[in-house]
């Protein structure tokens, strides 16, 4: 029984990994398809052919994609996310504070998010059909359907503009007390906050309720149980693995997704970092954003599946 | 008070999908003495299990208690608040469910679920708990005793659940336990272990029983009294020996003459026999899973099944679940191609694949399945459903096929004003009835029955058994007849195939049932099936040697 789980999970990872490499594939080759020829850009309107062909054949461009790839992949694998385009400067060092930014954010957000959304998704589903069921669901599906600008817009106007009691933009490098992090992350958690735990709630009510329709849940009624014994000992349990699902997708939104957050805050984060580089044409660091995305999205789906997997009693 | 249980002009009303208010229950009475068993029979829907739960003051979603009085041990459960009810539950009133499988939680071992009872109300510590469950386990006669609690509930058997789940409601020490269909979902053999388990723990310990269940054979056994019930209402009470020998309500000898079904004559069938085999199946071969180097597939269902159907004649397959006789009808069919064997049908060799058929092979072999409801397309009219094989097999259009729908609905005793309905407008009977119209529509020589009759109710079975031997001296038709209730078999078939772990076991003619020369699994199989003489069950004796070789308790 054990190594049925042992190699269901090494499994799991395994296909993590195909899917990874499967997406950087698309990620270079995508990338490559962008209209324009990255020397030429480089070195602007007033450079001869010369030059172009010269700084083409320094930076490999010639090559055919194959290799390209290759080396890229190789590099990525050693740690060598090569150097930037636009400013001659390491990817890495490019990347490194931004990525550790987007996470304090993504983490702090997780820390409200998550307990909240089971929160209100248990209770709700514990109390189905109540008026506090219907409230929850009401604001969870107005929630969903307004977009985030709007929510960090109308958030700014209101905390920052007319109360004027948290800054309207976020500068996460010079946070020196507690109460100064609470300040500058306030906002942008808030936001944030809100356009993941909409979908949280959802999946984790609709989750609860079906387990609560079994004929387990109505035996353990049966037997005497109270509400909340029903949901944490028979319900809970075996709505695991979906919720933990549902959580994951949600959670994946805040490494790449956060985008429009980022830039309303003016937050130094990977997301926003990633637009710049479209912008000014610089490959190398929009494929390695593109590639730390998919990574998080992969680390966290494949999470949930071996949770899932680890709450099947029928694996145990 | 000398009664446990009081219940008074109970009456239970249902919010039906459209938000009309029905009542179900219509005005029930009924007392129920310290140590008695009481079952209350009828078909589905005529209320028996709602009004079961009553007695917990529960109700399932959607339902309520409109009025009547519920009276428990001298506390009325329907006044009561529900923290009150919970109190009540799994203490003085226990439940047993009709599918143990469903009601385990998968995700806890079973000794949690079974001492939660004692958990949730406080009743002894942890360690006598696990010591009284360990007792009762051993009382229920279960295999291991001390562990079984340990495992999860997948890892044990149907029949060994069910009884688990009889632990789980007298661990409370319970003063009524209510069983709801405990032994419906078991095969025959394991059923007899579980009804005797049932029976002598209930006894030991002088628990009243409410006995929920559609099967007077079963009830017959284990009640001291029987309630019928029909349409919310009361039909008739008695003492068991009354009902079975004595009913007065129409209702009771209905349900009694549903029980004993008459057999199909000797001379009927000789009338239309034929020396030349209708289909003949030579050393079949069928399983699922992934073919192995040897061409079988890795689960075998079917291993060297042979068997030969004559014009006009009637094949039985009986076996317990799991032996492989439908997918005996599925390799036949040719919807599960078989790896192995020949198929002959009217002299001719049929392929393995239905696609590779002609479609005069077709349509001279149809097949009916067990469940109308998932056999019959929800979006489409009666019309549609008869129109399909009339246009396929026939070409028959327009006026023509509207007269020949009205034909089939005529045969199968259905209304002409059905034919615009849409299958979940009509009840199960008729259900069925639309399904078997629809192999009829092909004019079939041979007809594969799944198992038709196992989700009817047995009044309505009976109708269906009937239908089938009046439509069958009309055209001359031949049916194998798949089923696990003896009964039914014995009604319609000139043969019986009695089939094991995918073997054939023996055939043989109904006269030939009971004899001593049988092979002892049907001996065992034929033993197994309930009578409704009430001293069956303790005057059953069965070789234990056999029980330990056939059953997989």
């Amino acid at each position: 029984m054990k190594s049925q789980v042992l190699s269901l999970i090494a499994g799991r990872l395994g296909i993590a990994v195909i899917t990874l490499l499967i997406v950087s594939f698309a990620v270079f080759f995508a990338t490559s398809m962008l209209p324009g020829d990255t020397a030429s850009i480089l070195l602007g309107q007033a450079a001869t052919p010369e030059a172009v062909a010269g700084l083409r054949k320094a930076m490999h461009l010639d090559d055919p994609a194959i290799f390209r790839y290759g080396r890229w992949l190789l590099g990525l694998l050693t740690g060598d996310f090569g150097t930037s385009y636009a400013n001659g400067r390491p990817i890495m060092d490019l990347i490194g504070g931004r990525l550790i930014n987007t996470l304090k954010l993504a983490a702090v957000t997780t820390l409200f998010a998550v307990p909240l959304s089971l929160f209100l998704g248990i209770t709700s589903a514990m109390l189905r059909g109540s008026l506090y069921d219907r409230v929850v669901t009401l604001c969870t599906i107005g929630l969903i359907s307004i977009p985030e600008f709007m929510v960090a817009t109308t958030a700014v106007l209101i905390f920052s503009v007319s109360l004027g009691w948290l800054p309207a933009l976020a500068f996460a490098n010079e946070v020196h007390s507690l109460g100064e992090l609470l300040r500058v992350f306030a906002m942008p958690v808030i936001t944030l906050t809100f356009v993941v735990s909409a979908q949280m709630i959802r999946m984790t009510r609709a989750a609860v309720v079906e387990t609560l329709n079994t004929p387990y849940a109505e035996m353990a009624l049966l037997k005497g149980a109270s509400r909340g014994r029903i949901v944490m000992r028979h319900a809970l349990p075996n709505a695991l693995g979906p919720i933990a699902n549902a959580m994951a997708l949600s959670l994946s939104y805040l490494l790449g997704g956060v985008i429009i957050v980022e830039t309303i805050f003016n937050y130094p984060g990977v997301a926003k970092l990633m637009v710049d580089a479209v912008a000014t044409r610089d490959l190398p660091l929009i494929q390695t954003c593109a590639m730390i995305f998919c990574l998080g999205f992969l680390v966290l789906t494949t999470i949930a599946d071996i949770i899932a997997i680890l709450a099947n009693p029928r694996l145990r | 008070m000398s009664q446990l249980v009081e219940i008074r002009d109970l009456k239970v009303a249902a919010k039906t999908d459209a938000g009309r208010t029905v009542e179900i229950i219509k005005g029930v009475s009924f007392d129920i003495a310290p140590g008695e068993i009481v079952a209350l029979i009828g078909e589905s829907g005529s209320g028996k299990t709602t009004i079961a739960l009553t007695l917990m003051g529960y109700t399932r979603t959607g339902c309520r208690i409109s009025g009547g009085s519920v009276t428990v041990d001298g506390q009325d459960m329907v006044q009561l608040s529900e923290k009150d009810r919970a109190d009540v539950r799994g203490t003085k009133v226990a439940y047993v469910p009709q599918s143990a499988a469903a009601a385990f939680n998968p995700a806890a071992t079973i000794m949690d679920q079974v001492i939660e009872v004692t958990r949730i109300h406080g009743l002894m510590p942890v360690d006598a708990a696990r010591t009284l469950a360990v007792e009762l386990f051993r009382a229920l006669s279960l295999p291991n005793p001390d562990t079984i609690g340990d495992r999860y509930p997948h890892q044990v058997s149907g029949g060994q659940l069910q009884r688990l789940s009889a632990a789980m409601a007298l661990i409370g020490q319970p003063k009524v336990v209510i069983f709801d269909e405990p032994t419906t979902a078991l095969d025959v053999t394991t059923q007899i272990e579980v009804l005797r388990a049932f029976k002598s723990v209930m006894r030991k310990n002088g628990i009243a029983g409410v006995y929920v269940s559609h099967d007077l054979a079963v009830v017959a056994q284990i009640a001291d009294r029987i309630l019928v019930l029909r349409g919310g209402e009361v039909q008739e009470v008695g003492s068991t020996d009354q009902i079975l020998h004595r009913p007065q309500h129409a209702y009771t000898r209905q349900l009694l003459g549903a029980f004993e079904p008459v057999p199909r004559s000797p001379a009927e069938a000789a009338r239309v026999a034929d020396l030349h085999p209708l289909l003949e199946v030579d050393h079949l071969v069928a399983g699922y899973g992934p073919l192995q180097s040897d061409g079988m597939p890795l689960v075998r269902a079917l291993n060297s099944v042979s068997l030969s159907v004559h014009r006009g004649r009637n094949l039985g397959i009986i076996g317990e679940s799991g032996c492989g006789k439908s997918t005996l009808a599925r390799a036949i069919a040719g919807i599960l191609p078989r790896k192995g064997g020949n198929i002959v049908f009217n002299g001719r060799e049929l392929a393995a694949d239905a696609r590779h058929r002609s479609r005069e092979e077709l349509r001279d072999l149809q097949i009916v399945f067990q469940y109308a409801d998932t056999a019959l397309n929800p979006a489409k009219s009666i019309e549609e459903l008869l129109g399909r094989p009339l246009a396929f097999y026939h070409g028959l259009k327009g006026k023509a096929r509207d007269q020949r729908v009205e034909q089939l609905l005529d045969m199968v005793h259905l209304p002409k004003s059905v034919r615009h309905r849409r299958a979940s407008e009509l009840s199960g009977g008729q259900k069925q009835r639309v399904n078997f119209a629809r192999a009829l529509a092909a004019e079939p020589k041979l007809i594969l029955c799944d198992e038709i009759t196992s989700a009817l109710d047995t009044v309505v079975a009976a109708a269906v058994i009937e239908l089938l031997k009046e439509l069958q001296r009309e055209l001359g038709l031949s049916y194998i007849f798949i089923s696990h209730d003896l009964s039914v078999v014995e009604a319609i078939c000139d043969e019986i195939m009695v089939m094991y772990a995918g073997e054939k076991v023996e055939q043989l003619t109904p006269s030939d049932i009971g004899r001593a020369e049988n092979h002892p699994y049907s001996r065992l199989l034929f033993s197994s099936t309930p009578k409704l003489d009430p001293g069956w069950l303790d005057s059953l004796e069965q070789d234990p040697e056999l029980v330990r070789a056939y059953c997989r308790r």
